[in-house]
């Protein structure tokens, strides 16, 4: 099999993303077991400092792609940019992390290469064919399938690999490639961004105090907020919660709302149901408040309380006080 | 203002999702269906879209014969529109196969009755997650999209629309006609009224079969991540708990 391994290096504005060690730690690795020369793919001029970083990975050639019409970031011109590198060097596979970006800017090269895109998966394997095995129901289930291509795309689960630096003096050639664009591509780049500066957020938070259905209504996420302020974390939720318009989506723990990672999880009136599990599965401690000892939510908890919410927490947050004073 | 809107009809799985005996599927027997969460919200930004500017809500899926059971549930909650693409196949197409057979159905309704202003998607499925079926289609009718939107407005014809990143907000300006990738959290989605479960029930559901053939990813099988195995410590049954459970917080460091 010829060609190299392209793998797409993501940053804002020349800032390096945080997941870009994972791609090329990932992409190296894959290039070590086929074989085959692995490439970083910086999109824009704004990207062209940022080869001594990659090279801190062992990746030791970069394509930095440059265009007038690649300015800020925008799918379809980098999509497009990455095709028009492609059709120069053939690659063998086109990687990426599965960010909201990777897999967007993935999805638009695989389209507009007519090829088959896997996202977010986990182990990829050339047989007689590529097997891959990606991640499906947001991590609640895997798929083992098989490409029928000769150009493998595909973005890695993110946070599934570790980040590695490759030890020694490591050297890159960062080649800039011109790449002729169609201006009306720009018609999806950002146009304005708004910068937040919030403190703690609920997925970087190391307390994380949710409530579910069982807590009952809005009013009832009072007792939650004050054990989450006097443990400096941040109230989390169910589904159920933000259908019935009691907080809002941004609290929401789960699949379709924030993946989690803190100290401990309090997971108070929640049954734990896997579209709920797979946002929280990561939390380092978890302790199950439920009148229900045989929730889903209790009997995967490393600790549990059996009881009413309404009187466990307002007793908690007694004790806490009582301790501090 | 012309929108479409597309959606999938997905097993509501509870505490865990079992697998067929042919390994190939979610087995379904005990479960109930819904409609795809990002997807409910496009649905439903659809719907206040036509109620400020006017206009219709096509709403279309691709699956088996019992999807009409969504695309009810979606004239319940301001669809106008209704159209099924027959997939009978007992399991799904494969994400290009998905959106070849929608690419299609689309240039039929355009080809009768106009183009769509917008076009809308979730931001992936709940079950394959395959982050590509909008793309395809917009790629393959050369119309714009930006994914993971969670705020739309709108001015004359063009689309300002948002995206959640986490150092902040991302800006785009979409004209029409543009497709527009939804995330769950944009808006909270309606329930169904009386008069919605009437127009529910009156629906007429356009079969639209479409031949298409199957793209390069071939499922091989399902099965489930290694499950964490856990010792569950009951800290008590009571609020006289609430004492061990500061320890806990205090070994923990959190306290
Ligand atoms: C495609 C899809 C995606 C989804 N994505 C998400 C997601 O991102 N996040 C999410 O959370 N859900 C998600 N869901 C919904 C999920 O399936 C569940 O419906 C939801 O998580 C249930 O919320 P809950 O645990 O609060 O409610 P319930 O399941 O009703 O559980 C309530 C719990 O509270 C307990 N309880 C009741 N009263 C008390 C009390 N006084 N004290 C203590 N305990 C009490 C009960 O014993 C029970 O265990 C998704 C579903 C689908 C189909
Ligand atoms: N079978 C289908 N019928 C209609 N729309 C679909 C179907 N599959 C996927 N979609 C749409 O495409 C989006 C992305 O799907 P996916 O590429 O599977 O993550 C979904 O959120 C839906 O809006």
């Amino acid at each position: 099999m010829m060609g190299e391994i392209l793998v797409f290096v993501e940053h804002d504005q020349g800032q390096l993303s945080p997941s870009a060690g994972e791609a090329l730690t990932a992409a190296r690795e894959l290039g070590e077991r086929l074989s085959q020369k692995t490439a970083a793919v910086l999109v824009g001029q704004a990207a062209e400092g940022l080869g001594t970083m990659c090279a801190e990975y062992g990746v030791q050639l970069a394509y930095c792609l440059t265009s007038p019409v690649l300015s800020d970031y925008g799918p379809e011109t980098w999509g497009q940019a990455i095709v028009e590198l492609a059709n120069q060097c053939s690659p063998s596979v086109i990687l990426s992390v599965g960010t909201d970006r990777g897999n967007e800017v993935l999805a638009q090269v695989a389209a507009r290469l007519g090829a088959p895109f896997a996202a977010n998966s986990t182990v990829v394997q050339r047989g007689d064919a590529w097997e891959i095995t990606r991640v499906q129901w947001g991590g609640s289930l895997l798929e083992d399938i098989v490409v029928d291509s000769e150009l493998l795309i595909a973005s890695y689960n993110h946070h599934s690999i570790e980040p590695a630096f490759f030890p020694g003096d490591n050297e890159i050639e960062v080649r800039t490639v011109g790449v002729e664009l169609d201006p009306t591509l720009g018609r999806t780049v950002i146009r304005d961004r708004v910068t937040l500066t919030e403190g703690v957020t609920l997925s970087t938070a190391s307390v994380v105090v949710s409530g579910g259905r069982g807590v009952g209504s809005a009013d009832g996420f009072a007792q939650l907020e004050e054990l989450a302020d006097l443990l400096g974390g941040r109230v989390g939720c169910s589904r159920a919660v933000t259908n019935n318009g009691w907080r809002s989506h941004a609290d929401q723990v789960g699949q379709t709302g924030t993946r989690i990672a803190p100290e401990i999880y309090i997971a108070c009136g929640i049954s734990g149901a896997i579209q709920h599990w797979v946002g929280a599965m990561a939390s380092k401690n978890i302790l199950a408040i439920n009148t229900d000892r045989e929730a889903n939510m209790v009997t995967k908890a490393g600790y549990a309380v059996i009881a009413d919410l309404h009187e466990v927490i307002p007793a908690v947050i007694e004790e806490v006080k009582r301790r501090r004073s | 203002m012309r929108v479409l809107v597309c959606v999938k009809r997905v097993p509501a799985p509870g505490s865990r999702i079992n697998i067929s005996p042919d390994q190939l599927n979610v087995d379904t027997a005990h479960l109930g269906f819904t409609t795809s969460p990002h997807e409910e919200c496009a649905l439903e930004e659809a719907a206040q879209i036509i109620e400020q500017h006017g206009g219709t809500v096509t709403v279309l899926t691709a699956g088996p014969t019992e999807a009409e059971e969504q695309l009810r549930y979606a004239a319940s909650v301001g669809g106008t529109d209704f159209v099924l693409i027959p997939n009978n196949s007992g399991g799904d197409w494969d994400p290009e196969r998905t959106a070849n057979a929608i690419t299609q159905a689309i240039n039929k309704l355009e080809a009768e009755d106009g183009q769509f202003d917008l076009i809308m998607f979730g931001n992936e499925s709940a079950d394959a997650g395959g982050f590509q079926v909008g793309v395809r289609v917009a790629v393959a009718l050369d119309r714009p999209i930006v994914n993971g939107i969670k705020g739309i407005e709108i001015n004359d014809r063009v689309f300002t629309a948002r995206r959640e990143v986490d150092t902040g907000v991302e800006v785009y300006q979409l004209e029409a006609p543009a497709v527009l990738g939804v995330r769950e959290g944009i808006n909270l989605p309606r329930y169904p009224t009386m008069k919605g479960r009437l127009a529910s029930k009156k629906a007429e559901i356009a079969i639209a079969p479409i031949e298409v053939h199957a793209g390069g990813q071939n499922k091989v099988r399902l099965h489930r991540p290694e499950e964490r195995v856990t010792e569950t410590n009951v800290l008590g049954e009571s609020a006289a708990a609430a004492a061990r459970v500061v320890d806990l917080l205090d070994e923990l460091g959190v306290l």
